[in-house]
């Protein structure tokens, strides 16, 4: 009896969770759907789950557009978003490893400053950076959308953390084996981090492509925008053009859709333990 | 939502070996710090000084006289009469109407699909992971589409509604649609970070609990609550501060309609900044916008400390 009722429980809760996420991954598929339509079958005002005429025309036609290099702004995006999340990491990791593993006069003070700065609220950096990256010519170019966004504290923070849980006769036993600091950085700490590294490279690439409002101010010509920003400047221009613009959201999508399904587990445990940045 | 690692929960500090420093030079360190410490100079530290030097002034990218006018640039914001003034206390209405709406929702749902999701069950990283995938799809996707989803004449969700709503351009539905989309977009993203949470729980407290016979509401209030304290912190204060910082969904689905009123702080002083080149002014609203996020995290944090005395 009891064990019936459980079982009830059990498939009723497994009912209610599959019908909610069978609603909440629906827009997405209609998204995918309407890519595959007709311009007409787009803007028809009966939803049409099956794509009748099922065609790639709005593929062929967002891809040679002039008013949308699809194909340029997904090399922009996929560069800009691999060089940033390189950066962090380049940068980041032997930050992180100095304040958490070596003993220096300033570190408590250098700490102190990076933490204030996650207090301060992002918009303030907005029109200073613009002014700063204006200085450094960069303005309509790629370094604008990696560079800047690398000072962040988060990555320094993220590492940190895991950099402190390392028993310390390793880095001992390396020392008294005639290994200088940074060998002991390269060929111990980094080496036994790399799933910290990994999440850290996956959270930077994903909110770095995914960003939209840096971008869309940032960079100006039609041929150094990146992916969001390109289509956010196209829906502007082609309001109606439904049929496009889900082909665009779906490009914009399969990179990281992709690696969500690949990565799932670290991109979700990097960012439940940690917070997020974004 | 940077400040998640100050306050994250487990977040252990310990002691650095002490014998790790022994044939170090005292350069060594720097020299690890060099490379990120000059990123953090340029476009961290930098900026936060000279965005409040650029209040001072009349800034025009454009024009080479960049006029120090003192505090007239924030005089002009607090003078309800002016062009400035009045846009921008519509747009801090429009952030505040926002923010109001959204997070409460952005905490109670979430957390509903973590205390379902909090069993062992089978499929249960499945449903986690539906929940969370809007999440990583970025703003503009999720504008384009909902932007599409929400069309007033051919959009789905009045087809299925049965409804016939400008949910694009008429208040109070736009706020209606903007909050949707956003629960839509970022509920699973604190539903797993609850549900971490959920899971730090020792499973004792809730077996101590049952066997003193406390009910399922009791055990929540009692036991889940206050051991969620700390994420909960976190969460609130991130959801308030992302959701003071909404933009992309504005500018995609609703281009601030009807006349602004659904334009965010942060919307115009992007546009005030950075299309129109009235740097100084744009400055000050950043500075007026941020004091009040700090406030509104001062209060939280107030909030749930008060309630820890008790």
């Amino acid at each position: 009896m009891n064990r019936d009722l459980r079982s009830l429980r059990r498939a009723l809760l497994h009912l209610v969770l599959a019908v909610i996420a069978a609603l909440y991954l629906s827009p997405l598929l209609y998204m995918l759907v309407t890519s595959v339509k007709t311009r007409e079958a787009a803007q028809s005002t009966t939803p049409q789950w099956v794509p009748d005429p099922f065609t790639t025309d709005a593929y062929r036609e967002i891809l040679t557009s002039a008013d949308s290099p699809v194909v340029t702004w997904f090399l922009n995006s996929l560069l800009a978003a691999t060089g940033h999340a390189a950066l962090v990491l380049v940068t980041a990791a032997p930050a992180a490893y100095a304040l958490a593993r070596l003993r220096f006069r300033l570190r408590t003070a250098v700490f102190s400053v990076v933490v204030a700065t996650l207090f301060v609220p992002p918009v303030v950096l907005l029109i200073p950076n613009f002014l700063i990256v204006n200085e450094l010519a960069w303005v309509d170019t790629l370094p604008a959308v990696i560079v800047p966004a690398a000072a962040g504290a988060f990555g320094v923070f993220f590492l940190r953390q895991f950099f402190l849980t390392f028993p310390g006769e390793l880095e001992e036993a390396a020392e008294l084996d005639g290994c200088n600091r940074w060998q002991i950085f390269t060929s111990i700490a980094l080496p036994l981090s790399r799933p910290a590294l990994a999440t850290l490279f996956l959270l930077s690439f994903l909110t770095n492509w995914n960003d939209f409002l840096w971008p869309l101010y940032v960079l100006l010509s039609p041929e150094a925008l990146t992916l969001p920003a390109g289509l956010g400047n196209f829906q502007g221009a082609n309001s109606i053009r439904y049929d496009l613009l889900m082909a665009g959201a779906v490009i914009a999508s399969v990179p990281v859709l992709v690696l969500y399904l690949v990565a799932q587990r670290w991109v979700i445990e990097g960012i439940s333990r940690s917070g997020l940045k974004g | 939502m940077n400040d998640a690692l100050t306050r994250a929960p487990g977040a252990a500090e310990q002691a650095v070996p002490a014998r790790a420093a022994s044939r170090m030079r005292w350069w060594t360190p720097y020299a690890f710090l060099a490379p990120y410490l000059a990123l953090f100079t340029v476009f961290m530290l930098v900026p936060i000084g000279f965005g409040l030097w650029t209040s001072l002034h009349e800034w025009d990218i454009n024009l080479p006289a960049k006029p120090f006018v003192g505090l007239a640039n924030y005089a002009d914001l607090f003078d309800p009469g002016s062009v400035d003034g009045s846009r921008f206390w519509l747009a801090m209405r429009a952030t505040g109407v926002f923010t109001v709406a959204s997070v409460p929702i952005l905490i109670v749902l979430p957390l509903l699909v973590a205390l379902l999701m909090n069993g062992r069950f089978k499929g249960r990283n499945v449903y986690r992971a539906v929940y969370f995938a809007p999440y990583v799809l970025g703003v503009a996707v999720v504008g384009l589409l909902w932007r599409y989803l929400l069309d007033g004449n051919i959009g789905l969700v009045n087809h299925y509604l049965g409804l016939d709503v400008q949910w694009t351009t008429d208040v109070p539905p736009a706020w209606i649609a903007l909050v949707g989309v956003t629960v839509w977009w970022t509920l699973g993203l604190n539903a797993v970070i609850f549900l971490a949470g959920l899971q730090d729980i020792p499973r004792e407290l809730h077996e101590a609990a049952m066997v003193d016979g406390a009910g399922a509401w009791r055990r929540f209030r009692a036991v889940t609550l206050p051991g969620l304290r700390p994420v909960m912190v976190f969460v609130v204060n991130a959801t308030i501060l992302a959701s003071a910082n909404m933009f992309g969904q504005s500018y995609l689905i609703t281009a601030g309609a009807p006349a602004d009123q659904t334009k965010t702080a942060i919307y115009l002083i992007a546009e005030t900044g950075l299309r129109q080149f009235d740097m100084g002014t744009a400055s000050a609203m950043s500075f007026v916008l941020a004091a009040f996020l700090m406030v509104a995290s001062a209060l939280v944090f107030g909030v749930f400390r008060d309630r820890d005395k008790r």
